[in-house]
């Protein structure tokens, strides 16, 4: 046992009882990463960027002291290059830390200097959309990690990262996390400050921790929730201690599993494993209920709606103005925008550019973004309608294992229907966890996904450290 | 919902996004598409549904007016592609 192949919980222990100290742990994970990422390739400038950044040589001891956390490439580093994967940001070093980055380098997290891979602008759920080149998954190099944040959650998986951040637009911390066999939360909306993460679409995005166990990600929970005065959409309410509701029992809860989500298009080999794990809740005491949620299959059209029109606008700030790359052939300057823009983006960026442009041009507002805001109305409802009398939900995370890389890059309405169970989620802003739970016969890692009702994360946590102290899956590792 | 070439040139003239004449192709064809899928909204009664623009109660957010630090010039424009002075320099607006 190396000490990367250790959580956080379990460095911290040592590192308390003088075992180990930060230097021996940056250096063993520093030299992992370059035996196996040649590989994955789960990090990206790794040859080029400052290899950590620390705030002092002597902070004082906090919740994350010594402990090396990996940040996906979207979440903003003081003066340390932060790219969206995409060629448009090309050399981009904030002037500014991200909240959630600040609040680590305050409990003492040894923060990389080099980034995790994701599809460019997080437009993606597979990686395949980076400038970079795509993200290998540590349990089939030929697969896809998932996406979009899959460096993290392929960097977790292949013992590359201790700890990572990635965020979640419609499914971009638990898909990954369920293809890599790794957990992924994505907080309530609101929970986790948004200030310094490239905004994707405003409404929907969160940060969120993909980690080894459920311990971990309730350690990295701790340190990045809370309310930030430089988000107006953060929420200003407690954050818990959410170690403590890491309590090995569900006895009396009450799981919902929504008839919609069981349906054709799911993969019975993934459908079975998930079979066995909702048997393995039972017996630990939960109350499982058939549920309906009968908008689910509007999910997918709301989001890429919504999503795309949030993201068209976001994304006029990459003009070639004020930061990344400027193309200026005639020393015109709207010719130097559109020229900008043609060859910053990728193929993704300007269809999701394009099609939200679209839904929110003159004609087509009511039509199309207007009645996708109605529709979202009611996925929410049908979640209110559902926790009156459940305290979660149970679903698959994805309903399919990771696919083969190339498999669904030709056709983008096969690739957005991959987010089919995770859209809905932050569509109605609850939080949601995806744990490993089992294996398909190729060795390929199945995530089941816990829904809970807004702020109830305790309870994500309680189901999922419960699902995890009884079964092993958190501990089976890659070879690579 | 026919999606013609045209249309998604004009789009992307909102967009501010020069396409090439194969993009154009392709986006029209790949748009159709996705606007077919998307289609299936409106089979949905939306009368007296009101928008869920924000999933939470937003309200403006405002704090005192007291003088902090802001970004000086020098980081303000580390990333600048151009610049003279303390300004962003651009391609001449006004001939």
């Amino acid at each position: 046992m190396e000490l990367y192949n250790l959580t956080a919980h379990e460095l911290l222990g040592k590192i308390k009882n003088k075992e180990v100290s930060p230097e021996e742990i940056f250096l063993a994970l520093k030299k992992r990463i370059k035996e196996v990422d040649c590989k994955v390739r789960a990090y990206v400038r790794a040859d080029k960027s400052e290899e950590r950044i620390r705030e002092s040589k002597n902070p004082k001891t906090g919740l994350l002291e010594g402990i090396p956390v990996s940040i996906k490439d979207n979440i903003c580093t003081d003066n340390c290059n932060t790219e969206c994967c995409s060629r448009i940001l090309e050399g981009f070093k904030p002037p500014y830390d991200a909240t959630v980055i600040k609040k680590l380098k305050e409990a003492g997290a040894v923060i990389l200097g080099f980034k995790t891979n994701m599809d460019e602008f997080a437009f993606g759920s597979s990686t395949e959309n980076s400038f970079f080149g795509s993200t290998r998954n540590p349990w089939d190099l030929e697969r896809v990690p998932g996406g979009s944040s899959g460096g993290s959650a392929a960097a977790v998986a292949a013992n590359e990262a201790i700890l990572a951040l990635g965020s979640d637009t419609g499914g971009s911390i638990r898909q990954p996390a369920s293809f890599c066999g790794v957990v992924g939360l994505k907080p309530t909306y609101g929970r986790v400050s948004r200030y310094g993460l490239i905004a994707f679409a405003s409404s929907l995005d969160q940060i969120g921790p993909i980690t080894k166990d459920v311990r971990d990600n309730a350690l990295l929970m701790n340190c990045i929730s809370g309310y930030d005065p430089m988000d107006s959409t953060s929420v200003d309410t407690n954050v818990p201690d959410y170690t403590q509701a890491l309590v090995n029992d569900i006895k009396g809860i009450k799981i919902g599993i929504p008839e919609e989500y069981f349906v054709a298009g799911l993969d019975p080999e993934v459908r079975s494993v998930l079979e066995e794990s909702i048997h393995k809740l039972k017996a630990l005491g939960a109350d499982f209920k058939e549920i309906s949620l009968p908008h689910t299959e509007y999910a997918v059209p709301v989001y890429y709606i919504i999503a795309t029109a949030e993201a068209s606008s976001n994304l006029a700030r990459f003009d070639g103005v004020q930061y990344g790359l400027r193309v200026d052939k005639t020393r015109n300057l709207i010719d130097m925008y559109k020229n900008t823009r043609a060859e910053g983006f990728g193929e993704e960026a300007k269809r999701r550019i394009i099609l939200g442009t679209f839904a929110l041009s003159h004609g087509y507002y009511d039509a199309y973004y207007l009645r996708a805001l109605k529709v979202r109305t009611l996925i929410k409802q049908d979640f209110d309608a559902a926790f009156k009398e459940l305290d979660c939900i149970l679903t698959p995370t994805s309903p399919t294992p990771a696919f083969k890389i190339g498999e669904k890059t030709a056709d983008p309405l096969k690739m957005y229907l991959s987010d089919i169970y995770t859209i809905s989620v932050n569509l109605a802003g609850i939080p949601a966890i995806s744990v490993p739970c089992g294996f398909t016969k190729k060795g390929l890692p199945v995530g089941l996904q816990i829904l809970a009702r807004p702020f109830a994360e305790e309870m994500l946590f309680r189901v999922a450290h419960t699902y995890e102290q009884n079964t092993c899956w958190h501990k089976m590792e890659p070879k690579i | 919902m026919a999606i013609t070439k045209e249309t998604v040139e004009y789009v992307a003239h909102l967009a501010r996004m020069e396409l090439e004449p194969k993009e154009l192709e392709k986006l029209s064809r790949q748009l159709e598409g996705i606007l077919d899928f998307i289609d299936k909204l409106k089979a949905i009664n939306i009368d007296n549904i009101v928008p869920t623009s924000h999933i939470l109660p937003v309200s403006n957010v405002l704090r005192e007016d007291n003088l902090k630090e802001s970004l000086p010039p020098e980081k303000a424009l580390m990333n600048a592609p151009a610049r003279e002075g303390n300004f962003f320099a651009v391609p001449k607006v006004i001939e």
